[in-house]
């Protein structure tokens, strides 16, 4: 009974396919399964809570991004900044939640693609202005929207900013996938040139576009056959915004 | 350098220590200390940081995940405005409630690119490894003063609005943590030799379509288990790439290097192990259902990967 290759490990792998099928809380199965890999590999346990500790220390930049924002969103939320997001949209008649998000997707891809990366975000973007403006531009549509349709708008929002943001930063030279992937390649004795590397990321980029973008345009005739028919009702948006002005 | 990440760190786990005692305090959630334990705890984590003995952090880590994983951290009672109010406030502020919120995306890509090497006498002015980070620390410091102005609200109050928005992410908040841990243990204990043996050694790869093929999907499926492009690209290269795509077949490695990669992000779509992407985004948006943002990408990164199955097949070879 000896193998060269030690399988063991992938019952971590195997914990956390069954852990999120169960639908057990995430938190618990990937601390479990993170465990069980540990003792797999004959680490003693404070070495696993050593790892655990470190890495956890470690790994504090990847929230930062997330909260730290959040007190301003926060404020600016208290004073109104979504029904603002929500009646600005709804001045141009011809949007549409679909639309908005193509725009988004346009930007959030060639300004990644130029590396500013940080000119979207879930925390900076998504929540306050660009998840209100979908749903502004579809309740001045349809009058009241569906829960339903509510957070299919969120998601397609929060979709289309990873969707642009991977697909785009990628064609970036300075990039750091793409220094990994030198590295990596030079390793295995391969020498390739980073800008050959950024070059043939664009075929993938613009078919990331076109596939998204067309999803994008689906949601809205979606949209439409769903709530066409209940146009005659009063606007929601558009009734608040008598106020607004 | 002048201005240090660490300082952000302090920043937010101030923030979080403020928050844990409002959480404790909040008679209207049913788990307040639970819930005030959670974010006390996390407020260390920040505060205490890498003078924390990495032991204590790990238990820590695994107090933080019991309370957690047993429905300890809950919603309390955040007294809102009325949607009326809210309307009347938009309406008064106009689009100048805009500024602030541009405020961070503008100010951490001045820094970023701008401020980036910037020197005053022999210190860098920002972080050289973290510049984007502290450019964004800038930015939000900049923009809770602008918001402050404009709004005529207090610092104190930013803290009580973010913490109904800290309190929504909740538990999701501990799993980027976690997930890369767990990468980081799954790299140590050879999961990635266990799948590049599995795959390599089951899998006929005599046609040069199917050698792409389980190079694309195998970089997919990886980063699916790993959370991340990064942690599958040298494994899936190496078990597979380099050998069979680069050795048998001659592609050319920078079309190999660069949609293998794009691939690897077809998987980071589809998986709940990319947290910071899929479910703290779920749980920001309060989405009742914490995959609802991998739902709507699936049928966004299929296609895609497919497509790059194929530019693949023809550009690497041409």
């Amino acid at each position: 009974m000896h193998t060269a290759v030690n399988l063991w490990p992938l019952i971590g792998v195997a914990i956390i396919i069954v852990g999120f099928l169960l639908r057990a809380n995430p938190v618990l199965v990937v601390v479990v399964a993170g465990v069980i890999t540990g003792l797999t590999a004959s680490m003693p346990v404070s070495k696993i809570l050593t790892v655990l500790g470190s890495g956890f220390i470690t790994t504090r930049n990847i929230p930062l991004i997330v909260l730290l924002p959040l007190a301003v969103i926060g404020l600016l939320e208290r004073y109104g900044l979504k029904e603002l997001a929500q009646t600005s949209i709804a001045r141009i008649k011809s949007a549409t939640a679909g639309r908005l998000l193509i725009v988004y997707l346009a930007v959030r891809e060639i300004s990644a693609a130029f590396g500013l990366t940080s000119l979207g975000g879930h925390a900076q973007m998504v929540r306050p202005l660009i998840a209100p403006m979908a749903e502004g531009a579809t309740e001045n549509r349809y009058g009241v929207v569906p829960e339903k349709v509510i957070y299919k708008l969120r998601a397609m929002s929060a979709a289309s900013d990873n969707v642009g943001l991977f697909f785009g930063e990628d064609i970036f030279v300075a990039f750091g996938a793409i220094v990994l992937m030198q590295t990596i390649l030079r390793g295995e004795g391969i020498e390739v040139n980073p800008v050959h590397m950024a070059l043939w990321g664009i075929p993938t980029a613009i078919c990331a576009f076109i596939i998204h973008a067309f999803r994008l345009s689906r949601m809205d005739v979606q949209i439409e056959r769903e709530l066409g028919q209940q146009t005659s009702k009063v606007p929601a948006a558009a009734a608040g915004k008598e106020e607004i002005r | 350098m002048i201005f240090k990440l660490d300082y952000f760190y302090i920043l937010l786990g101030l923030m979080l220590a403020i928050i844990a005692v409002l959480s404790f305090r909040d008679k209207a959630n049913p788990r307040r200390f639970t819930t005030g334990l959670f974010w006390a705890l996390y407020a260390v984590v920040y505060l205490v940081g890498e003078r924390l003995p990495p032991i204590v952090a790990g238990v820590i880590v695994i107090l933080m995940a019991l309370v957690a994983g047993l429905g300890g951290v809950k919603l309390g009672h955040y007294g809102t405005f009325t949607e009326q109010e809210r309307r009347e406030s938009a309406s008064k502020l106009g689009n100048r409630l805009f500024i602030p919120a541009l405020t961070i995306p503008i100010t951490t890509m001045i820094g970023s690119v701008v401020l980036k090497n910037v020197k005053i006498g022999n210190l860098l002015l920002l972080d050289p490894k973290n510049f984007t980070l502290v450019s964004l620390g800038f930015g939000c410091v900049f923009a809770l003063i602008a918001a402050c102005w404009l709004t005529r609200g207090t610092p104190a109050q930013a803290i009580r609005e973010s913490r109904r928005l800290i309190d929504s992410i909740g538990w999701a908040v501990l799993l980027p943590h976690l997930l890369a841990v767990l990468g980081l243990l799954f790299t140590a204990s050879g999961v990635g030799k266990a799948v590049a043996y599995l795959t390599t050694s089951h899998i006929p790869m005599d046609s040069r379509f199917i050698a792409v093929a389980v190079y694309c999907l195998g970089m997919a499926i990886f980063t699916m288990i790993m959370g991340n492009g990064f942690a599958a690209f040298p494994v899936i290269t190496g078990g597979v790439g380099v050998p069979v795509l680069i050795g048998v077949f001659h592609g050319n490695p920078a079309v190999l290097a660069s949609i293998g990669m794009f691939s690897g992000y077809c998987g980071t779509l589809m998986t709940p192990m990319a947290a910071n992407y899929n479910i703290v985004p779920a749980a920001l948006l309060e989405l009742p259902d914490k995959n609802g943002v991998i739902k709507v990408q699936v049928l966004t990164a299929l296609p895609l990967l497919a497509a790059n199955i194929c530019l693949m097949y023809f550009l690497m070879y041409r």
